[in-house]
């Protein structure tokens, strides 16, 4: 059976669609529901500040829905872009960009998920601080939104980016261990931010004298949580960019496929643990405040550890792609 | 296309050195996260503690690292010696 070019590349971008937005509907959907639950606990507490309570769940869910919407645009470009047809490997291209923006959802809209349902709940506790309430929300889902926007970027890089100088072997295999390394690594990185800012929409409302040194504390977390999905954006763009000599050796593409495949799972565990350190972190800095320096420094002494998994993934993926 | 028997056992070493460490890397990304948060919630219950806390929240790390490691070496031996 042959397949012609077109056929291929319809056929990639159609499955690319699909797995797009089935994907990326998990975490949105997850988050979601999860700030609406929290705020419901937080109606049943106070329902006379429903009013309140309802514009945060929605301003919450509508974040978190942000990465839900990336993966539809994406999906849409895909059905009706009609990319050009120009090589066999634009059909690679397309299908990794579908895969990448799917996988890249999941982990933001489920940590966008978190500050929204504890802010909920935090506004039943202390009504008076809600403005103070909101804006942390806001700023650390926003943190969590970056995996899913570093997911986007790459989808679009390898859907608009002219590939026809590269030769289809093994360049196909490095496009799509490029989706897969962003894709993946950034659920760790989503997830693990969403854990932090929710634990701080937590302390401020428990502690509201605490907000500077929380959302500080906070900020420095996320930043680690997301180191994760940096090092897949670096690797994607390594396996992007760089021109692979022309090989139809099925081991010259295996190499490249594995260093995405290494890197992506790789990162989804440091960046979730990350975040599980930081939300420890962050909530008892609300509620021992004296003891912000020693919580900080052991926060990040144990970040470092538990990110040096990642490292070892990222050390293969190089491997595998400039070494054999 | 033809593919050889040398190559494909390269392949398949090649992309069974990407799994081992991809999937190896999660288990203790996350239980080492999961030791430092905890330890975070005790110093922050027992801040004179904290010497004590650390240094276990560190052992109990370095053991939860060791699958890691054994992941990174099945990596190294698929890439270099198999």
């Amino acid at each position: 059976m042959t397949l012609d070019v077109p056929v291929m590349i319809k056929l990639a971008s159609y499955a690319g669609a699909g797995l797009c937005i089935g994907l990326g509907a998990i975490g949105a959907a997850l988050g979601e529901g999860f700030t609406a639950g929290m705020a419901n606990q937080g109606l049943s507490q106070k329902p006379e500040q429903s009013g309140d309570i309802l514009k945060n769940m929605l301003v919450g869910q509508a974040i978190a829905e942000s990465a839900g919407i990336f993966a539809l645009v994406i999906a849409i470009l895909l059905l009706f872009l009609g990319a050009p047809v120009t090589t066999m490997l634009k059909a690679s291209a397309l299908f990794s960009a579908g895969l990448c923006m799917g996988l890249g959802a999941i982990g933001s809209g489920i940590g966008s998920g978190y500050p929204g349902g504890h802010c909920c709940l935090g506004l039943a506790r202390q009504p008076a601080i809600s403005s103070r309430l909101t804006t942390n929300m806001l700023i650390g889902s926003a943190v969590c939104q970056t995996p899913a926007i570093f997911s986007m970027v790459v989808a679009l890089m390898l859907m608009f980016m002219d590939f026809s100088q590269m030769p289809l072997w093994p360049t196909w295999a490095a496009f799509l261990g490029a989706g897969l390394s962003t894709g993946l690594a950034a659920i760790g990185s989503g997830a693990g931010g969403g854990l932090a800012a929710g634990a701080s929409c937590e302390g401020i409302s428990r502690n509201p004298d605490t907000v500077g040194q929380v959302t500080t504390t906070m900020l420095v977390g996320q930043a680690v949580s997301q180191t994760p999905s940096i090092f897949g954006l670096l690797v994607s763009f390594i396996l992007m960019f760089k021109t692979f000599p022309e090989s139809t050796a099925l081991a010259a593409s295996m190499a490249l496929l594995g260093a995405g495949i290494s890197m992506g799972f790789g990162g989804i565990g440091p960046g979730i643990g990350n975040g599980m350190t930081a939300e420890g972190a962050v909530r008892w800095i609300s509620r021992n405040i004296e003891a912000t320096g020693a919580l900080t420094r052991t926060m990040l002494v144990g970040q470092a550890v538990s990110q040096s998994t990642a490292i070892y993934a990222m050390v293969v993926s190089l491997v595998l792609i400039f070494v054999v | 296309m033809a593919i050889e028997g040398v190559d494909l056992i390269r392949a398949a070493a090649f992309i069974g050195a990407g799994l081992a460490m991809g999937f190896g890397a999660i288990g203790p990304g996350v239980g080492e996260g999961f030791a430092a948060g905890k330890a975070c919630e005790a110093i922050g219950r027992k801040p004179e503690e904290a010497g004590l806390l650390t240094r276990t929240m560190l052992v109990g790390q370095a053991v939860s690292e060791s699958t890691g490691i054994y992941s990174l070496v099945v990596a190294l031996l698929l890439l270099f010696v198999v």
